[in-house]
């Protein structure tokens, strides 16, 4: 079993700004994580501080046994650590096969190309010939093709930063099966996401953060029932009228 | 075989030009492969020559080993470069290497050992054409094998999106490191086989007007290419005889070229090479 994500106390400030306030969590192998919130409430910065590009002012992060906080984020993701990013991050002139490569850089031995196949699978992205330039590829396909390149790790974590931007209901449908999918392989899923709907079909838990601190955490089901979270983020229908 | 023998009769002294040339294409290709613009290759080429030379001059240590001596601390030179730099980039890395350059000319230029302004004479004439394009296979046959290696993905990988590159498990500044020592080690060569080539060393022929040489060879042939660096080097080491007329205006003719370069084919050579090729069908 792969070992579990745990965050105890993350404090991370920018200058004066604290962005992330005493936030402690854990991501599960073989469950999905939500995270929500408002913008600014910190939910990026939490990956950037569990991938080492933010540095923690206090707290700890570790990996099963093993402290990753203070590591450069090349060590992190060699340790099992995974993500895409809120707006892609693909190597643009490098073709599909050599995106997925990449993923796989730290994996000993070459990426076969029937290996890489079977990961654009895994994604939902069968479809894309492995010679294509990634810049070339429609929104929604560089979206997945950064989640199979995150899967080209092997990760123990795969942490998604907003995966159905830009994605209409049906992708975003198909997105909540992929990723169902890959938590029960076992790994585990760190979801931020602000389509509650998806939020809701994907998480096993959910953790809602405001002003870079826990507001809740529970079930998809209590979240949304909790009224600090309702008033918070989630709004009524009142609001609405 | 007598056109051969009478062709080479008249243009050895350019043939050497162009291996040298294309040496120090390549020693630059390799920063600019990692996404670097390190403009420390002349000088880098210069210290390799003049301790190459002195080392037989004055040491008379044999070619093989002085040129062995100049290659390690060409290497380190760059090596120690890279640690002051290693947070520099784009445009602020260039002007720091520069003036790298620059502060190895003026050591040189105010040197007794180097014999200062006006420059380095009598150097052994022990390399010869051969010696200068076996030197540059060697650096292919080295450069060819790394492109087969998980090293060269790192480089191409820093190239492309350094911070996207840390994230899938790539030590950006092992890389960077890495390919400014390689770099180091190519125009190290190349220095010291034009010492043993040329006779003479003079300061000017390592400072800023030489490193912007190599640059425009890199750009013309495409940045990203090896191959396309050597294509860059030896084109505009052989346009001067082929046009005699401008001789006079080579660095103008250079500017122009560089220009329309820029303008209509940013990719450099090599880009346009590859577009030809994907624009005629296989079948063809």
């Amino acid at each position: 079993m792969p070992d579990a994500l745990r965050l105890d106390g993350v404090t991370v400030r920018y200058g004066g700004v604290t962005a992330l306030d005493g936030v402690s969590l854990t991501v599960t192998p073989g469950a999905t994580l939500g995270l929500i919130g408002p913008n600014g409430a910190g939910k990026t910065t939490l990956i950037n501080a569990t991938t080492g590009i933010a540095p923690l002012a206090a707290g700890s992060i570790s990996l099963g046994e093993r402290r990753l906080d203070g590591q450069p984020p090349y060590r992190i993701a060699r340790a099992g650590i995974a993500r895409t990013y809120q707006n892609i991050r693909l190597f643009g002139t490098l073709d599909v096969r050599t995106n997925l490569a990449a993923g796989a850089y730290a994996q000993p031995g070459r990426l076969s190309d029937d290996a890489a196949r079977a990961l654009l699978e895994r994604a939902g992205v069968a479809h894309l010939a492995l010679d294509t330039l990634a810049s070339a590829l429609p929104y929604g396909d560089q979206r997945r093709l950064e989640i199979a390149r995150g899967l080209a790790s092997r990760p123990a974590i795969l942490m998604l930063d907003e995966p159905a931007a830009g994605m209409n209901p049906a992708e975003t449908a198909r997105l909540v099966t992929t990723i169902r999918s890959l938590a029960t392989e076992g790994i585990g899923i760190l979801l931020i996401e602000h389509d509650m709907t998806l939020v809701r079909a994907a998480s096993d838990h959910v953790v809602v953060l405001n002003f870079g601190e826990v507001l809740a955490s529970g079930t998809p089901a209590e979240i949304a029932r909790d009224p600090a979270v309702v008033e918070a983020y989630l709004g009524t229908t009142e609001d609405i009228a | 075989m007598n056109f051969l023998v009478e062709f080479y009769a008249h243009h050895s002294r350019l043939l050497d030009e162009i291996g040298i040339n294309a040496l120090l294409a390549l020693s630059l290709s390799v920063s600019l492969q990692a996404g670097q613009l390190a403009l420390a290759q002349a000088g880098l080429a210069g210290i390799a020559a003049y301790i190459s030379a002195i080392a037989s001059m004055q040491y008379h240590w044999p070619l093989v080993a002085s040129i062995v001596l100049a290659v390690a601390c060409s290497t380190l030179v760059a090596a120690l470069l890279a640690y002051p730099v290693r947070k520099l980039r784009g445009i602020f890395l260039a002007i720091a290497t520069v003036g790298f350059g620059e502060i190895v000319r003026v050591i040189i230029n105010n040197l007794n050992v180097t014999g200062g302004a006006e420059g380095l004479s009598g150097i052994p004439n022990d390399v010869n054409t051969s010696d200068i394009y076996g030197g540059l296979a060697l650096v292919a046959v080295a450069l060819f094998f790394l492109s087969r290696t998980k090293f060269a993905l790192a480089v191409a990988l820093t190239r492309e999106d350094e911070a996207a590159a840390r994230g899938v498990g790539v030590d950006t500044g092992m890389v960077r490191f890495a390919s400014l020592a390689l770099g180091g080690a190519i125009a190290g060569l190349a220095g010291a086989l034009y010492a043993h080539s040329f006779y003479f060393l003079a300061p000017a022929d390592f400072g800023f007007g030489r490193m912007e040489e190599i640059l425009v060879w890199c750009v013309i042939g495409g940045v990203t290419s090896p191959l396309g660096a050597v294509a860059g080097a030896a084109f505009l080491s052989i346009l001067p005889e082929i046009i005699r007329g401008l001789a006079d205006f080579r660095e103008i003719t250079n500017g122009i070229i560089l220009l329309a370069v820029i303008l209509f084919a940013p990719g450099g050579l090599s880009a346009l090479w590859r577009t030809r090729r994907t624009a005629i069908p296989r079948d063809a």
